[in-house]
C-alpha cells in the first residue's frame, strides 16, 4: 500500500518536473542559456487561464491560446531584456537577470491577480478517473505526462530530422560559423525561448487544477525543475524527461518510507550526491569544445 | 526673483503654523481638555493574503466603539479614536507600527492582528512600555503566557494549547476517534500545535496518536503522508494548516477515497477553503469562538443590525467573512472600556489592573463571569470554542 502509492504520486509528481524541466533544455540546447525562473513563466500560465477562463468567462479553449500565447511571448521578452544585453558582453549576469526578472513578474501579478489564492472549478480532468491501488488516477495525471513525452519526442524528432532544427543545434557549436552559413542566430536563440515559454505555460495550465493558483505557485517548482535539468545532463529532451520522473519518485518513496520530514533534505542531498558522481548528469555527455 | 517669492511665502506658511500650534497649545491649557479623545490603536494586517483578517478586526472594534461614543464616551465624555497601522503580516513591520502607536500617537492600549508572529514580535514592548495589548485573533500559546510579571497582554481568542485540548476531545467524543493522525504545516505555528497535541493527548486516555506528518505549504499532493497515517491505523485526522494547504491535503484525502474525519485547527476559516479544497470541503470540522448563524443573543442580534446597516454589502450572517475576527474584537473592545472604565484613566498600569479586576460582563461570545485575572489573561477557554463546517461557502455551527 505504502510504496504503491508512492509510486503513483511520484510519477505524477516527477511528470510535472519534467514538463517544466524541457523549458530548461530547449533554451540551453540553442544558445547555452536558461531562463532561471521558469517557475514564474509556469505560474503565468496558470494565472492568465484562470483569469481569462474563470473571472472573465471566455471559452476555455481561448483562455489556453491567449495564455500560451503570451507565455511564448513573455519568453521572447525575457530573452530580449535578460539574456541578450548580458551575453553580447560576455557577461555571465544573465542568469542574475532572469531571476530579478522573474521576481519582478511575480510582484505584478501579486498586485494584479492578488495575494489571494485561487483554485480551478472542478471539471471531468479532475473528477473522473479510476483507481489503481486504491488512489484515484484523474485524467489529467495521465495528461501530463503524456504532454512531457510529446514534447520531448517532438525536440527530438525536430533536432535530428529536420533542417531546421539541425540548424539551431549548430548555432550552440559556433554561433559565428553557423550565421556564416546563413543560419539567423538571434530569431533562433529568440525561436528557442518562445518555445520553453510555452512549455512553461502548458506545465503550469495542466497543473493549475491539481494545486492552487497565487504568484509564488511557481517558486519552489522552477526550483526543482532546474534540478531535475542538471540532473538530466540538460543536453537531452529524453533524460529531462526520467530525470524528472526519477525526481519525483525519490521524493514521494522519501516521504513514504522515512517521514516528510526528511523529503527536502534526503532528495537534495541526492541530488548534489548524483552530480558529484556524474558530474554531466545521468544522461547527459560531456561537452567537447573542438578548436 | 521667483526664488525669493517662494522664501516670502514659505515664511509666510510657517508663521502661520507657528501661531495655529501656539493657539492649539493655549485652548488646550484651557477647557477643552474634557473633550480630548481617548486613542485606542490597531496593529494588523491589513493587506496582503491576510487583509480580510485585518478587516473583520476593524469591523467588530468599529460597531463596539461607535456603541460606546454613541452612550457619551468614556471618563466623563471623552470619545474613543481608533488609529490603525498595517504590519502586512511581517513581524519587524509590526514591531514598528507598535513603537509607533506607543511613542508617537500615545495610545492608551492597542490591539493586535491574526499573525502569531508578529503578536509574539509586539510582546516585549507593550511589557516594557506599560501599554494594554489586546489579542483579538493570534493564538499562539506564548501571547498571553509569556512569563512578565506584571504582564501587559490580554486576549480575546482562542489559546493553541486549549485548541489542541478541544481538537482531541472532540475527535473522540464527537467523530468516535480513538487513534488520532496528525498533519501539520512545517513552521513555527504547526510546531507550536505539535507540543500542544501531545501534551493534550497524555491527558487524555481516551485518544492516542498514532503518527505525525509533516507537509510543505508548496506541496502539491499529500498521499504519501496521507498513506503513513493511514497504515498506521488512524481513524481521524487532526490537521493545523492554512487554507491552500489545507485544501490540498484534502485534495489527496479525496483521491485516496479515504473518508476519515477531519478535525481542524481554525486556519482553514481565512481565504477560499470551499472553493480551494472543492467538494470534501465539508467534511473538515473546525474550531470557532463564534458564529453569526443560529440563535443569536441580544449582543449578537446588536452586532449584525450594526454591521448591516453599516456595511450595505452585509445582508445576512453569511456575508460576515472572518467572522471571528469581528466577533472577538466586539467583545474585547467592549472589554477595555470596561477597564479603562473602572481605571479611572488613561494609566496603563491603572488600566491593566482593572482589567484583571473586571466583574461580569454579558458579552457576544458569552457571559464573561471574571474575564480575566492576574494569572490569566485569556478570556475565553475550551468550553468557549465551538466546532462547525463549510456548507458551500458559509461557516455553520454542528455543535
Amino acid at each position: 500500500m505504502l510504496i504503491p502509492s508512492a509510486l503513483i504520486t511520484g510519477f505524477g509528481l516527477g511528470s510535472m518536473y519534467g514538463l517544466l524541466a524541457l523549458g530548461f533544455y530547449v533554451t540551453y540546447a540553442v544558445s547555452n542559456t536558461v531562463n532561471f525562473a521558469q517557475g514564474s513563466t509556469m505560474m503565468l500560465g496558470a494565472v492568465l487561464t484562470f483569469t481569462f477562463g474563470v473571472t472573465l468567462a471566455w471559452p476555455i479553449w481561448a483562455a489556453v491560446i491567449i495564455s500560451l500565447a503570451a507565455c511564448a511571448l513573455w519568453g521572447v521578452v525575457v530573452e530580449r531584456i535578460a539574456v541578450r544585453p548580458f551575453v553580447a558582453r560576455g557577461s555571465g549576469s544573465w542568469l542574475m537577470a532572469t531571476v530579478a526578472l522573474g521576481i519582478v513578474l511575480e510582484n505584478v501579478v501579486l498586485f494584479t491577480f492578488g495575494k489571494d489564492p485561487r483554485g480551478m472549478p472542478a471539471n471531468w480532468l479532475t473528477t473522473d478517473g479510476f483507481f489503481l491501488a486504491g488512489i484515484k488516477i484523474q485524467p489529467l495525471q495521465l495528461l501530463i505526462p503524456l504532454a512531457g513525452l510529446s514534447i520531448a519526442i517532438a525536440l527530438h524528432v525536430v533536432s535530428t530530422r529536420t533542417r531546421y532544427g539541425k540548424a539551431l543545434l549548430a548555432v550552440v557549436q559556433n554561433s559565428d560559423a553557423a550565421r556564416l552559413m546563413g543560419i539567423n542566430v538571434t530569431v533562433a536563440v529568440m525561436a528557442a525561448f518562445a518555445a520553453s515559454g510555452l512549455f512553461a505555460g502548458i506545465a503550469g495550465i495542466l497543473i493549475a487544477p491539481l494545486f492552487t493558483i497565487s504568484s509564488t505557485m511557481g517558486t519552489l517548482f522552477g526550483i526543482k525543475a532546474f534540478a531535475v535539468a542538471i540532473l538530466g545532463g540538460i543536453s537531452n529532451p529524453w533524460g529531462v524527461v526520467v530525470a524528472g520522473l526519477i525526481y519525483g519518485l525519490a521524493e514521494a518513496l522519501i516521504t513514504a518510507l522515512l517521514g516528510s520530514t526528511y523529503t527536502q533534505i534526503v532528495t537534495f542531498s541526492l541530488v548534489i550526491l548524483a552530480l558529484t558522481l556524474w558530474p554531466h548528469g545521468l544522461f547527459g555527455h560531456a561537452a567537447v569544445k573542438k578548436v | 526673483m521667483p526664488p525669493l517669492c517662494i522664501l516670502r511665502g514659505m515664511r509666510r506658511r510657517l508663521i502661520f503654523a507657528a501661531a495655529s500650534v501656539a493657539l492649539a497649545i493655549g485652548l488646550g491649557g484651557h477647557g477643552a481638555r474634557a473633550a480630548e479623545p481617548i486613542v485606542i490603536g490597531h496593529v494588523a494586517a491589513l493587506s496582503g493574503a491576510s487583509a480580510q483578517s485585518g478587516e473583520a478586526i476593524t469591523r467588530g472594534l468599529t460597531i463596539a466603539i461607535d456603541e460606546i461614543n454613541a452612550r457619551g464616551g468614556l471618563l466623563g465624555g471623552r470619545k474613543i479614536e481608533l488609529i490603525q497601522r498595517d504590519d502586512e503580516s511581517s513581524p519587524p513591520k509590526g514591531l514598528i507600527a507598535a513603537r509607533e502607536l506607543i511613542f508617537k500617537e500615545k495610545v492608551a492600549a492597542f490591539f493586535g492582528g491574526i499573525d502569531s508572529p508578529v503578536s509574539l514580535a509586539i510582546v516585549p514592548i507593550a511589557n516594557k512600555e506599560k501599554v494594554p495589548f489586546m489579542g483579538v485573533w493570534a493564538a499562539a500559546t506564548p501571547i498571553t503566557r509569556n512569563g512578565a510579571d506584571p504582564n501587559y497582554v490580554f486576549r480575546v481568542s482562542a489559546v493553541d494549547a486549549l485548541v489542541d485540548v478541544k481538537l482531541l476531545d472532540y475527535a473522540n467524543k464527537k467523530r468516535g476517534a480513538t487513534k488520532a493522525g496528525l498533519m501539520l504545516i512545517n513552521n513555527p505555528w504547526g510546531e507550536s500545535n505539535e507540543k500542544g497535541l501531545v501534551a493534550a493527548d497524555k491527558e487524555n486516555s481516551a485518544v492516542e496518536i498514532v503518527g505525525i506528518e509533516k507537509f510543505e505549504s508548496s506541496d502539491v499532493d499529500m498521499v504519501p503522508q496521507l498513506t503513513r497515517l493511514k497504515e498506521a491505523g488512524a481513524d481521524t485526522i487532526i490537521l493545523v494548516v492554512n487554507t491552500p494547504p489545507g485544501a490540498q491535503m484534502m485534495k489527496s484525502r479525496e483521491r485516496m477515497g479515504w473518508n476519515v474525519p477531519v478535525v481542524s485547527h481554525w486556519g482553514i476559516s481565512g481565504g477560499r477553503f470551499p472553493e480551494l479544497a472543492g467538494p470534501t470541503a465539508g467534511d473538515a470540522h473546525f474550531v470557532q469562538t463564534y458564529s453569526f448563524f443560529g440563535e443569536q443573543g441580544p449582543a449578537g442580534k446588536r452586532l449584525i443590525d450594526a454591521l448591516k446597516s453599516k456595511y450595505p454589502e452585509i445582508k445576512g450572517p453569511e456575508d460576515i467573512f472572518a467572522p471571528i475576527g469581528t466577533a472577538n474584537a466586539y467583545d474585547a473592545m467592549h472589554l477595555l472600556a470596561l477597564g479603562i472604565e473602572k481605571a479611572g484613566s488613561t494609566d496603563g498600569d491603572a488600566i491593566r489592573a482593572a482589567l484583571e479586576d473586571l466583574g461580569p460582563y454579558e458579552g457576544l461570545i458569552k457571559t464573561y463571569d471574571k474575564p480575566f485575572s492576574k494569572d490569566n489573561h485569556d478570556a475565553l477557554g475550551p468550553a468557549d470554542y465551538i466546532m462547525v463546517r463549510y456548507e458551500g461557502d458559509k461557516i455553520v455551527p454542528v455543535e
